[in-house]
């Protein structure tokens, strides 16, 4: 079906937040934290927007808007509503919403609040940008948007050397493979001659036939990859933990990490359904899935533990998106929207626990059941989803993905171990889910940093809404199905959907087997769990390296070559600059007759008169007299010798306006060179060994010898007089000048002089101030200034 | 009748790159004079040489009556001419201040911008 | 260099070379001169006057500062341009307005108001340039 086009209001949705991050900062200042309620408002009715199109989307419709932006580039401005991007719309306001909140109440009094309230909404505007993004520019640059703020998020507590290391990691990785995804959508456009991304899925055959598919799919992929953190890309994401909590809800477990599932699932219709895609995607999801669970086992921190299954979700999202099987695409679809609700509910109860009981270390948290009833009740709720147990939506997601995977019956052996990785990491996700949902409630009350008690509304209101939302949606499963799933699978598989959701299982087959061998070792797995982390950690420490050592060595090595290389080019003594420079001209000027062999013709001897030779030979003394010039007084005067030789040369040429300005110049330079070396105690003379004398010689013979020769090529060439008769033929009777010379200076070529007096200018002002600018009094007497000591101390303490 | 001048020229060159190569500021500062002058007569015998014919029009005639001097490096070489004086100026006055901050004049010695021994940057984050 | 000789005389030679610029430069545009030419003159014009008399004598006699004489030849030169504007036609384009004084032709024209802007430039710059250095020869 052709996308029908809409009115502007959808792309003003997406710019909404952008305006909202310019308001933020003076309203945080008016209005304290309760900023954060008027500011809610904006995602909340972006939310209100999108939720409009979930009817007609449901039925198999797709929208367009368009905006010209770069129109010479082709670049617009535009958005592509369908079910998937809709689905992303809703999840990225809709939780939009809750963060805003949640942010409001965690960033309490914190002097930089308005400023991370306005970082939230520029990266909420940039999510929604890219997952709507129609045109592939403008999509890449809503992408690289999404990096950058999650760039100032992560480092948002920038005096921490953690932090700063955490975002320029996640940048280096996410940014790096923001330009793969250009370099592939560049591919993209260059083999179809299309750029907007509702075209392109108009006719879904039109990149695997272009001769170009592996590329674009290794460069989409190095995309996808890095931003939706997979092995091997993976260890940016735990590290972005640093972020304050609200970020690592929002952008590291609901949304941003997810651009890259979305991508992935956006070109499906295009790049998928191949062999590649089917071997190469299952192969890095199934292997992110279980480096993620196990690696969230082995941790203690709350945080981390939901950073890490974070990523094994991910994995999952990946692997399940890569059998390209019907019924795995639509437990992928269904898992994508279970996850977004209940990690970004799990990662708030963490931080409502770290901020009220002021650790969130599981080993010293427990029995909070009573202090936090909300914050409980809400932890509960999403880990029961997390864990794939029935009302949850999380569970129909479990059990569509079983049946998906243990029904692909083409992939044969593949698609057994797929279901065996997705057991065991499901087993793991429960393991975790029981860890960080319950562990901390449960249990006889433990003492904690600080007194424990219930958090604020602000902090409340998120992870209790997003939890019971999981719950609604997975008791309504069917119209989930309807109207969510359905849609968004219609855009992964091309052709229109409609789906049929149950939460009780209508069969007892296989995915139901599989659910409780899920369960029954998760249970098993957790009551061990502290075995599995020794071994786990004993495991690591065996291997000793990781990715995330790895950034770290390859960072210190480029500034460390950096800082060699330019040592080797700079090294700060300008007779070496110099020397190359002109090794490279005589190079330059002599290497191409050499190679070609067209040297000049032996020239005849000119027939110059007697006086002409006498003009000539006077300036062959006076640079004679320059060179070997023992006083000051001798070496200024040779070059006024030269100089009006030249002079001379240019009016035995026809050039008496030449030889005018080169007289007055000469005569100036002679003057104000004598002004100046009369006060100094300047020697002109050569003070250097002879070896060093020979090869700076041998140089300066060569660019001259070089040079002559280039002329005397040049001259024995026929001259093209064009642009000369030209000017000589319209002087007068254009320009009404006679003087040919002058009318090419102030008429014909006056836009030049413009340029040049305008040197000139510069020029005097520059020698004006040389002279004017006296040296600063020396900073060590002075008192250094207060700031510029402080800033070292810090620079010292952070070191 | 360009070839004398050109062997002129590549003479120029020579000594003016010779005195550039120097480590004194003054012999620099003669080389980089000379080397103005070298391509200006470069440029100007590019466009061919006529002898003594200036590219003027007389009173009575709306084009020259013979072949003239050429007139477009003539042109262009004349702001040339000005701007390296300019900028000789500007060196001069450099070189000048440059001795008296640094109490030398010569060029290895000075090392402000590139200081010897400059720490590696920071390994950190 | 302060000999009497040089000293009295200077300031005729000055005035002298400083009206034999003005000449070089209204002419141009049909014989040898121009505004480069003409500015390089009445530099050394102002020069030689400062090595005779004393820069703080130069700066008296032209009342501006050289930079100032040398940015409002700048000024007018781009105004030159900008003339042509008004008649809907490119940047530069030359305009002329040719007066009859009783059969003597006296022609107006924007490249000679954009070469007055480049002798102003030039004597302002270089002459800034000269007398800074002579400044410097004082103390």
């Amino acid at each position: 079906m052709t996308p029908a086009v809409i009115d502007d209001t959808t792309l003003y949705a997406v710019l909404a937040p952008f305006a909202a991050a310019v308001v933020a900062p003076f309203l945080t200042r008016w209005l304290k934290h309760n900023a954060a309620w008027p500011l809610a408002l904006v995602p909340a009715l972006i939310f209100a927007h999108f939720a409009g199109f979930i009817g007609p989307v449901s039925e198999g419709q797709t929208f367009v808007a368009a905006k010209a932006w770069a129109p010479s580039y082709v670049v617009n401005f535009s958005v592509y509503v369908d079910g998937l991007s809709t689905l992303f719309g809703l999840l990225i306001s809709g939780i939009g919403t809750f963060i805003i909140l949640y942010a409001g109440g965690y960033l309490k009094g914190h002097p930089q609040q308005g400023r991370f309230f306005s970082f939230l909404f520029l990266f909420m505007g940039a999510m929604l940008g890219l997952v709507l993004g129609n045109n592939l520019i403008s999509l890449f640059i809503f992408w690289e948007l999404t990096s950058i703020t999650s760039f100032l998020l992560i480092g948002f507590d920038h005096l921490r050397a953690a932090s700063r290391r955490a975002a320029i990691q996640a940048l280096v990785v996410t940014g790096g493979g923001g330009l793969a995804l250009l370099a592939g959508f560049i591919l993209i456009i260059a083999s179809t001659g299309e750029i907007e991304m509702s075209v392109l899925l108009s006719s879904p055959d039109i990149i695997k036939n272009s001769g170009l598919y592996l590329p674009i799919f290794l460069l989409v992929l190095g995309g996808a990859f890095t931003k939706s953190a997979q092995f091997p890309f993976h260890f940016w994401l735990p590290n972005a933990m640093e972020a304050p909590t609200p970020v690592s809800a929002y952008l590291h477990s609901a949304t941003m990490v997810k651009a890259g599932v979305y991508m992935l699932m956006r070109m499906h219709p295009l790049l998928g359904d191949t062999e590649l895609w089917t071997t190469v995607l299952p192969l890095f999801g199934g292997v992110t899935l279980l480096v993620g669970t196990i690696l969230a086992v082995r941790q203690t921190d709350l945080k981390l533990m939901l950073a890490y299954t974070t990523v094994a979700s991910l994995g999952l999202l990946v692997m399940l998106t890569g059998t390209s099987h019907e019924k795995a695409l639509e437990g992928a679809v269904l898992y994508l929207l279970a996850h977004s609700l209940f990690k970004g509910a799990l990662f708030m109860v963490a931080g409502t626990i770290d901020h009220e009981a002021g650790t969130r270390d599981i080993t010293k948290l427990g029995g909070l059941r009573r202090a936090m009833p909300f914050t409980f009740a809400a932890g509960c709720l999403a880990g029961l989803s997390m864990a794939g147990l029935p009302p949850f939506i999380g569970f129909i997601a479990k059990e569509i993905l079983y049946y998906g995977t243990s029904n692909i019956g083409d992939l044969g052996q593949l698609g057994v171990m797929i279901t065996v990785v997705a057991v065991i990491g499901n087993a793991l996700m429960l393991v975790i889910a029981a860890a960080v949902a319950i562990k901390p409630f449960f249990g006889p009350p433990v003492d904690t940093p600080k007194h424990a008690h219930e958090g604020p509304i602000l902090l409340i209101a998120g992870p209790v809404l997003l939890s019971v939302t999981g719950i609604i949606l997975g008791l309504i499963a069917h119209t989930t199905g309807v109207l969510f799933v359905g849609p968004t699978l219609s855009s992964l598989l091309g052709e229109f959907k409609q789906i049929d959701l149950h939460l009780i299982p209508t069969k007892f087959n296989a995915p139901v087997i599989l659910s409780f061998i899920t369960v029954g070792l998760g249970i098993a797995l957790f009551t061990q769990i502290d075995k599995l982390r020794e071994l786990i950690a004993a495991a690591l420490k065996a291997i000793g390296w990781g990715p995330d050592k790895g950034f770290d060595q390859s960072i210190s090595g480029i500034v460390s070559f950096a800082a060699w290389l330019t040592r080797l080019v700079q090294t700060g003594k300008m007779q070496t600059y110099m020397l190359l420079t002109f090794v490279f001209t005589a190079i330059a000027v002599l290497l191409p007759g050499f190679l070609t062999g067209s040297y000049p013709a032996m020239p005849k001897l000119p027939d110059y008169r007697f006086y002409e030779w006498g003009i000539l030979l006077i300036a062959v003394l006076g640079l004679i007299a320059v060179l070997v010039a023992r006083t000051r007084l001798t070496a200024i005067v040779s070059l006024g010798i030269q100089g009006f030789a030249v002079a001379l040369i240019f009016m035995m040429f026809g050039a008496p306006d030449l030889s005018f300005t080169q007289f007055m110049v000469e005569t100036l330079s002679v003057v104000i060179l004598a002004l100046v070396m009369t006060r100094l105690n300047l020697s002109p003379r050569d003070h250097r060994s002879l070896p060093a004398r020979l090869v700076t010689g041998v140089v300066a013979v060569a660019v001259g010898l070089g040079l002559t020769l280039t002329l005397l090529a040049i001259t024995q060439q026929p001259f093209d007089r064009t642009l000369s008769d030209f000017f000589t033929e319209f002087s007068r009777s254009i320009a009404h000048g006679r003087n040919i010379v002058n009318v090419i200076l102030v008429d014909f070529r006056g836009f030049d002089t413009l340029g040049e007096i305008a040197v000139v200018v510069l020029a005097g002002l520059c020698v004006l101030a040389l002279i004017r600018i006296r040296t600063r009094p020396d900073p060590e007497t002075e008192p250094e200034p207060q700031s510029a000591q402080t800033a070292a101390k810090q620079t010292a303490e952070v070191r | 009748m360009e070839t004398g001048v050109a062997i002129l020229i590549g003479l120029f060159f020579s000594v003016a790159v010779y005195l550039m190569l120097s480590k004194h500021l003054v012999r620099i500062l003669l080389g980089i004079a000379i080397l103005g002058n070298s391509v200006n007569m470069l440029i100007f015998t590019n466009g061919r040489l006529t002898r003594e014919i200036p590219p003027l029009i007389p009173p009575h005639l709306y084009t020259p009556e013979t072949l003239t001097a050429n007139p477009l490096p003539q042109a262009l070489v004349l702001t040339a001419i000005v701007i390296s004086f300019s900028f000789f100026a500007f060196l001069l006055v450099l070189a000048f201040r440059a001795y008296q901050e640094l109490e030398t004049d010569e060029v290895n010695k000075m090392r402000v911008a590139e200081p010897e021994n400059d720490q590696t940057p920071p390994q950190g984050y | 260099m302060r000999t009497v000789i040089f000293r009295t005389i200077a300031p005729y030679l000055a005035a002298l070379m400083v009206l034999f610029s003005i000449f070089v430069l209204l002419r141009g545009h049909n014989e040898p001169g121009g505004g480069f030419i003409g500015g390089l003159i009445a530099a050394s014009a102002l020069a030689i006057y400062g090595i005779a008399c004393g820069v703080a004598s130069v700066r008296r006699a032209i009342v501006f500062h050289p930079m100032g004489i040398s940015g409002f030849g700048l000024f007018i030169g781009a105004l030159a341009g900008v003339l042509s504007f008004f008649k809907g036609q490119a940047f530069m384009t030359s305009q002329w307005l040719i007066f009859d004084f009783s059969g003597v032709e006296v022609a107006l024209s924007t490249p000679l108001v954009f070469d007055i802007g480049v002798y102003l430039v030039v004597v302002g710059a270089i002459g800034s340039i000269a007398l800074a250095l002579e400044e410097r020869e004082a103390d």
